[in-house]
């Protein structure tokens, strides 16, 4: 009984520490040897906010008010969950030499790589709200329970998919060209650029049957000092455990011949 | 022999599949449907390991012999619990260390002493007890100075010398060696080989696959010798490699 709850203690010990020494790879990596640094993870949904803005704003002038903020309250956590899942591709592939030699947690290499991209995007919020402050909108108290309910929702949803999509891929390398296209695809039918209320109403389940449009909704109710919508909200929490699960589940299924595929 | 082995394969057979069809890509997967479907069900498979048994006992140290393509990785890959065999048993006690192979799980960018202490913790080590060793592990390195320099400014026999001090400082049981020495200098050569004869002495167990038969002979008690992915021989270290170096070379392949 003591030895096996000592011999817990340790697993997770160990578990926490594999996690801290990939991240803290990871984000030395990424910044070291880089002039902009930090810059670069706020340059890309940043200079993609200003294309739409030209587009969107500029030349067919949709009707929607504080655009500037409401492209970045969407942009900025789309960037992180598109980061991930694009990545996650080469999360095993990657590390082959590794898995094809010792056993270890490898869900973890995914788990590492969307904390990664997690973190950037928390390191990135000031500059939300630095739009925010320009449009003279103040965080609301909901910021308190909303933000990090968001985050680990968004921490579910991008690790059930990556861990498919990470997965799938070594059984076909196709899916590496693929996610891409298929993100970018995503994103158009998520309410990003455009508001979840236009949608018509034959058509509002997809706002919840989504669970990026759950998400996005979320973000930019919070960003955009709107009240919480609680049914974007609850569609979201409730996909957190679902993707999850698929992608564990996948996961745990397939991982014992992962040494044989990288 | 109360105590039970380190290591026991029992008629273990490892096979792959020759191509994976699915690995060749979706579109060629559909658009040779009927082609692949019969041919999954055929599916050509080649063993890796035919119908292997033998025991490792505690605190020996065994070399694995063969031509290249004889099976001697995927032996190690099963013991490491990577692979899964397809038939039979493997049953290993203890905590398995493999030494990697040159720079696996070393990032470029990051200095020496940083990868210590991700490699540590990827070959199973809390950050704690990377942190423990950590000065032997440097010092045992000998790279001085050059260890707050990235890796990528290294020399592969740098390389070989990161690696092997961090594997060998981390407790292993059971010690999984893949022909990694050959890359460091003679000296280097020879420190680790006198540390592998320590841990000899402290009754840890090796499994040593290498193509050295001086190396094998001097390390080991006994050695297997696979061919084709059967045991082709097992016995005292000197005389199976006296047997490998006299056979005949009928399989036309080199060496």
């Amino acid at each position: 009984m003591n030895s096996a709850s000592a011999q817990r203690k340790r697993t997770l010990e160990y578990y926490r520490d594999l996690v801290l020494s990939l991240l803290s790879a990871e984000l030395k990596v990424r910044y070291r040897n880089t002039v902009l640094g930090y810059a670069w993870s706020v340059l890309h949904p940043l200079m993609f906010t200003l294309v739409f803005l030209f587009a969107f704003k500029v030349i067919v002038k949709v009707p929607i008010e504080n655009y500037t903020l409401f492209l970045v309250a969407g942009m900025f956590p789309w960037q992180a969950i598109q980061n991930s899942v694009c990545t996650s591709t080469g999360a095993f592939l990657g590390n082959s030499s590794l898995i094809k030699r010792v056993y270890f947690p490898r869900h973890l290499l995914v788990v590492v790589g969307v904390l990664n991209d997690l973190t950037h995007y928390v390191l990135s919020m000031p500059i939300i709200l630095l739009v925010m402050a320009l449009y003279g909108i103040a965080p609301t108290y909901d910021f308190l329970w909303v933000l990090p309910l968001l985050l680990i929702t968004q921490f579910f949803i991008t690790l059930g998919l990556s861990l498919v999509v990470a997965t799938c891929n070594l059984f076909f390398r196709d899916i590496e060209r693929l996610v891409g296209i298929f993100m970018m695809l995503w994103f158009y039918v998520t309410p990003i650029l455009f508001k979840e209320d236009w949608v018509p109403s034959y058509l509002q389940w997809m706002n919840y049957a989504n669970p990026m449009a759950a998400l996005e909704i979320s973000w930019r109710h919070l960003f955009m000092g709107l009240p919480v919508d609680p049914y974007g909200l609850m569609a979201a929490a409730a996909w957190a455990p679902l993707m999850l699960l698929a992608g564990y589940g996948l996961y745990r299924r397939l991982n014992w011949r992962f040494a044989e595929l990288v | 022999m109360s105590d039970p082995p380190a290591i026991q394969f029992r008629q273990v057979t490892k096979y792959f599949k020759k191509e994976s069809v699915l690995s060749t890509g979706l579109k060629n997967l559909l658009l040779h449907l009927p082609y692949h479907l019969k041919e999954v069900k055929r599916s050509r498979y080649f063993c890796a390991i035919d119908d292997v048994s033998f025991t490792i006992a505690k605190g020996e140290s065994v070399g694995v012999i063969g031509r290249n393509g004889s099976g001697k990785t995927t032996a190690l890959g099963l013991i490491a619990g990577v692979l899964r065999p397809n038939k039979g048993s493997i049953e290993v006690n203890g905590h398995v260390c493999p030494l990697l192979e040159l720079g696996a799980g070393f990032r470029q960018e990051l200095s020496g002493a940083e990868n210590i202490f991700l490699n540590g913790v990827l070959l199973g080590m809390t950050r704690r007890q990377v942190r423990e060793k950590f000065a032997e592990i440097a010092e045992f390195s000998e790279l001085g100075e050059f260890l707050e320099s990235p890796i990528r400014t290294y020399s592969s026999g740098m390389m070989a010398r990161l690696g092997f001090s961090i594997a060998v400082h981390l407790n292993p049981e059971i010690l999984l060696v893949d022909e990694v020495l050959a890359v460091g200098d003679i000296d280097f050569q020879g420190k680790c080989m006198k540390k592998m004869n320590a841990f000899r002495k402290q009754g840890i167990t090796i499994v040593f696959v290498s193509h050295n038969l001086q190396a094998v002979t001097t390390l080991c008690d006994r050695a297997i010798w696979l061919q084709d992915g059967r045991v082709c021989a097992v016995g005292n270290a000197a005389s199976v490699c006296e047997q490998y170096r006299v056979r005949p070379a009928n399989p036309p392949q080199g060496s």
